[in-house]
């Protein structure tokens, strides 16, 4: 009898072994297909949530919404991929017989396709550059991007200009010491080729692909987790993710905050642009309500969410 | 009636068969047709032995040769730590605590202690290493390199913490293929060794571990298949950036090299990535084929 219940215990134990192992594959295999890592799961979260508070008044709003369809295409920036997969979730439940299809193929490349007018809009993660803006395009800025750059709280260095912050990165500055500190070794941390943190750090700082890093990790979370518990260790975050268990340094005197972002003064910030060809009054109704929705509070929740900054 | 009863089931056992051929051709076979295109278009050569892993920037490079030594060594590594550990351990259940009451009680919570470290998922060896092993691996590494001017700080995420990990991990595999085997070994060999004047010492390792030699190989190959995939427990304790794997630099395995950078990949970078997961794959292929030749040298041996 006894053995026949361990035979039985032992089935169950293996079953749910192999169950175990085909959820783990499947998890993995739906990160590398949606694109959703550690970092982006809890914003994609209140994302999710974002829209069904909406999905509750939605027969009504829907009943409004539906004479509007059609097909709204945006090409662009990779950095702006979270905004945009969250945007559009958020309004093609709005309207549900609209459409909107977004490439990301790189900032220059989204404005070429503007200007031959393959697309409506134009997605940047910087400014339209003169040359841009001579075929028509106006920009418009949708949401702030800042990065904060984080130590250990023991660390006494709180400010550093940002030639030293490239020093740092680039493996030339070593020590703590050198820039007024303690005597401890720096611990070079950031993220993953790939990844949109790393992009847009080492565009600001002018330190693309010469970084010596010390680690390399695969989530925001991660990052954090490792500096706040290293001694001497620098990374860089999402400027809305910064808790209290690290400290975030101020750069060439600006500290790091929303309102240094909005003022513009801080220098680990860019925006994240929807160009359009001439301004939004001049378009169809389709690209005016995109934008609309985008400075509703829906939109600008959808934006916060994400872990931007709602520009003035 | 009956055979006809006895037919269907004939089929069902067949489909069930199946079902696992499937599984593995088609597994090849995806892995081969998405791993193959970039190594033609990156060029094989760059690819394997290329040393620089930048594949971001406006000139891509995609060299994983140290990521594939990372793998290479941080296993070998665990290996020689994990499998004498191992099999002393196999040694002690087996053959030094049968002879009280009290030893017999040892080797019994020895052995569930043994199942209970095969359960562990490997996370928490990750997590354990992270918070215990990495703390620590960085005062040994001050204590080394202070003054240094050519090495880089990483924190105490490193090849020596992964190996260390690795090498536990290994442990229930090695121990419990290992004292299995050595059960196996007849009482008789034990008892004419003995016999002869032979010391248990001298039994033991003159005479019981050569005899279940193809079963402890098992072990460590099985062992060395288990290094070589695990993903998790590394990603969190080895540092991940691209480096010549020495014991104090900050590593990235072939594994977590999946892991880290599939999310955010697009393009030839995406296909590389399926490049290195390929490697893994003809790595884990050959070990499977190694431990088939021992296994059948095993059975001719026992004949």
């Amino acid at each position: 009898m006894k053995k026949k219940i361990t035979k039985a215990l032992g089935i169950l134990l293996t079953a749910s072994m192999c169950l175990a192992g085909f959820t783990g594959c499947g998890n993995t295999d739906d990160t590398a297909a949606t694109n959703s890592t550690a970092d982006t799961a809890t914003t994609n979260e209140s994302v999710a949530q974002e829209s069904n508070a909406t999905a509750e008044p939605a027969p009504e709003a829907t009943t409004d919404n539906t004479d509007v369809s059609g097909t709204i295409s945006l090409a662009g920036s990779t950095s702006m991929e979270k905004l945009c997969e969250a945007l559009m979730e958020g309004f093609m439940e709005a309207y549900p017989n609209v459409t909107v299809t977004t490439e990301y193929t790189g900032s220059g490349a989204g404005l070429e396709s503007l200007a031959a007018g393959s697309v409506d809009i134009g997605n940047a993660s910087r400014h339209i550059k003169d040359s841009e803006a001579e075929s028509g395009a106006v920009e418009n800025v949708v949401a702030l991007d800042g990065i904060a750059v984080i130590t250990d709280l023991e660390n006494d260095v709180t400010d550093l200009s940002t030639e030293d912050l490239a020093k740092v990165y680039t493996g030339e500055i070593k020590n703590w010491s050198e820039l007024g500190g303690k005597d401890e070794a720096i611990v070079v941390i950031g993220r993953e080729s790939g990844s949109g943190t790393r992009d847009a750090f080492e565009e600001l700082v002018e330190v693309k692909d010469a970084c010596a890093y010390a680690q390399e990790l695969d989530s925001t979370g991660a990052v954090l987790a490792k500096v706040a518990a290293t001694p001497g260790a620098i990374g860089y975050v999402s400027l809305d993710v910064v808790d209290d268990t690290v400290t975030a340094v101020a750069l060439n005197g600006v500290e790091a905050s929303e309102e240094n972002i909005l003022a513009g003064t801080y220098a680990l910030q860019r925006p994240f642009v929807m160009a359009t060809m001439g301004t939004i009054d001049e378009q169809n109704e389709l690209v005016s309500t995109w934008f609309d929705y985008i400075n509703s509070e829906e939109g600008k929740e959808i934006t916060k969410s994400v872990g931007l900054i709602i520009p003035e | 009636m009956k055979k006809v009863k006895e037919s269907i089931a004939k089929y069902i056992f067949l489909i069930a068969g199946i079902v696992a051929i499937i599984s593995v051709l088609a597994i090849t076979l995806y892995m081969f047709l998405k791993g193959a295109p970039a190594l033609f278009q990156v060029g094989a050569p760059q690819l394997l032995f290329g040393t620089v892993w930048k594949p971001t920037a406006a000139e891509p490079h995609y060299g994983i040769f140290y990521i594939i030594l990372s793998s290479v060594v941080g296993t070998l590594c665990s290996v020689l730590i994990g499998v004498p550990i191992g099999l002393l351990t196999a040694v002690f259940l087996t053959d030094l605590t049968n002879s009280s009451p009290l030893g017999r009680t040892v080797s019994k919570i020895l052995s569930s202690a043994v199942e209970l470290l095969a359960a562990i998922p490997s996370v928490i060896y990750g997590l354990i290493g992270l918070m215990v092993l990495n703390p620590l691996m960085y005062k040994l590494e001050k204590h080394f390199f202070t003054g240094s001017e050519t090495h880089q700080f990483t924190g105490g995420a490193n090849m020596l913490s992964a190996i260390i990990v690795l090498a536990i991990m290994i442990l229930p595999t090695v121990i419990n293929i290992s004292a299995s085997s050595i059960r196996a070994v007849s009482q008789s060999l034990r008892s004419a060794s003995l016999a002869l004047g032979a010391t248990k010492l001298q039994t033991i390792f003159r005479v019981v571990i050569p005899a279940a030699r193809s079963g402890i190989m098992t072990g460590v190959v099985l062992g060395i298949g288990r290094a070589l995939g695990e993903a998790m427990a590394i990603n969190m304790v080895a540092g991940g950036a691209v480096n010549l794997p020495l014991p104090f630099n900050s590593v990235r395995f072939l594994t977590t090299q999946l892991v880290s950078e599939m999310s955010y990949a697009s393009g030839l970078h995406r296909q590389v990535l399926f490049t290195v997961g390929l490697v893994l794959y003809i790595f884990i292929l050959s070990i499977n084929l190694i431990l088939t030749r021992l296994r059948k040298k095993g059975e001719k041996a026992n004949d």
